[in-house]
């Protein structure tokens, strides 16, 4: 019993922290869902979806609605234990990266040593999730999708994480929270500014968005590894999706755009977050705004960028890097 | 290696180039008519069905049922009949009819029409569940008309 009363704060903390988590995901989801829609339109010179509720607001709900309702069909040859893990798979574990971010100075789930360590681990979970969802269809679209995925991200981790290497030996610290307070008088953008850049690419690419998006090619593909899912189970992919998104983008506000630093407001421990999720929502913009733009990448182009632009960038970085901490 | 870096570089700039054109696009107004709420202003030039011209100094139309365009419509769609009238000089037109589902809306009988009575209409709206339905009377319509 005394056991029961010395974890009990510790298991509050975690049931308020999983819950949190719960809203954002699901928050970020309709959130995101309707602003890309919108963007999408407005960038066409088109008003996106109008019809539902003023300017087209309770569209979403309509949407997960509608998904919620559909039949969910397993293809007769699919393999269908892995058929019906990968959504979840593909789902469940970005609940355990937004435990360590921090969106303020204290609202932060846990501050581990190794955060970031964490997030890249349940983060390239999504890559199973993709691939096991790819085989299992027993599609060759699907199948085609899912080795591209994998093909990607195993290539696009490398100068992601080189570039992130930058900023760890700066801050000497795998910590998120510290990381976001080294930065007090200047952003590391503005040191690394060639790292964010790399940091910005993979970011896309990890995420599989336009036009980065080989592994759901629609014209391709029909829509690469989630060809064959439909109702919940493919919009768990989506909410995976918009909710990797939103982690990468938080990692890359801790690490370059200074975290939940920025102009003092009241009670600034807490209303930091303010700041942070208007940096996250700026990021997560550009990502929409990119995807707008470009033209799909040619699965060639994609590998030849990473190999031969990103990862050499980043490694010059990376050792110019730790010549100047040395020497400073 | 000069192309590895001038490729870095002119790629790059094409790529600001890009972002610089849909921000603008983002912010340039849209151009979607959200159409059974707003209809868009219909050019004078559009071609739609005929329709008999309505004059402001006799304030109805002015067909004579010469019968030129009866006779000049490569479909026969147009019919047109009339009537002798005390106190009227010429033929009193008493049929004007369309089969619009049978026009090929080339003109002939507005370009033939000798009184300048026949003209494109601009209406687009046009649909209907039995041929029927394309039978239209013009004479109902001029009045109709305000």
């Amino acid at each position: 019993m005394e056991l029961f009363y010395s974890i009990l704060p510790e298991l509050i903390r975690i049931v308020v922290c999983a819950v949190c988590g719960a809203v954002i995901v699901f928050g970020n989801a309709l959130v995101m869902g309707y602003a890309e829609r919108k963007l999408a339109g407005h960038i066409m010179l088109r008003p996106g979806p109008m019809e539902v509720g003023p300017h087209g607001l309770y569209q979403l709900v309509v949407d997960g609605l509608k998904l919620m309702g559909k039949q969910l069909v397993v293809p007769l040859k699919a393999d269908k234990p892995l058929f019906m893990l990968a959504p979840i798979l593909a789902f469940a574990p970005v609940f355990v990266p937004l435990l360590v971010i921090p969106f303020s100075d204290k609202l932060q789930g846990f501050d581990l040593d190794v955060g970031y360590l964490l997030i890249l681990a349940f983060a390239s979970i999504n890559v199973l999730a993709i691939l096991i969802g790819g085989w299992g269809s027993n599609n060759k679209y699907s199948l085609f999708g899912a080795i591209r995925s994998v093909a990607q991200n195993v290539a696009y981790e490398i100068p992601m994480l080189i570039s992130a290497l930058a900023i760890i030996f700066m801050t000497n610290s795998f910590s998120l929270k510290e990381i976001a307070a080294a930065q007090s008088p200047v952003w590391f953008i503005v040191i690394q500014p060639v790292a964010f850049l790399i940091f910005i690419v993979s970011m896309v690419a990890e995420t599989n968005r336009a036009p980065f998006d080989l592994p759901e090619a629609e014209s391709e593909l029909t829509a690469g590894f989630h060809t064959e899912y439909s109702g919940m189970s493919f919009s768990l992919f989506v909410l995976g999706e918009y909710a990797n998104m939103f982690i990468i983008c938080s990692v890359a506000t801790v690490f370059f755009l200074g975290g939940s630093s920025g102009i003092p407001l009241p009670y600034f421990e807490y209303s930091g977050i303010i700041w942070f999720l208007a940096k996250v929502y700026f990021l997560m913009f550009f990502l929409v705004w990119i995807r707008w733009t470009y033209p799909r990448t040619r699965f060639d182009q994609l590998m030849n960028f990473c190999w031969k632009y990103l990862i050499p960038f980043s490694l010059v970085n990376l050792l110019i890097t730790v010549v100047m901490v040395k020497l400073l | 290696m000069k192309s590895y870096f001038s490729e870095l570089f002119t790629g790059g700039w094409s790529l600001i180039v890009g972002l610089k054109i849909t921000l603008k696009a983002l912010f340039t107004p849209i151009v979607t008519v959200q159409y059974p709420r707003e209809k868009s202003v219909i050019t004078p030039n559009y071609r739609g069905h005929i329709d008999l011209v309505k004059f402001e100094d006799t304030g109805t139309h002015k067909c004579i049922t010469c019968g030129s365009c009866m006779r000049d419509c490569p479909s026969d769609c147009i019919v047109v009949d009339g009537e002798k009238r005390e106190g009227v000089k010429g033929k009193f037109c008493t049929v004007f009819t369309l089969d619009f589902a049978k026009c090929s809306l080339c003109g002939a009988c507005v370009e033939v029409c000798p009184t300048k009575t026949l003209d494109y209409s601009d209406e687009y709206e046009l649909a209907g569940f039995a041929r029927g339905d394309f039978q239209y009377d013009l004479l109902k319509r001029v009045e109709e008309r305000e």
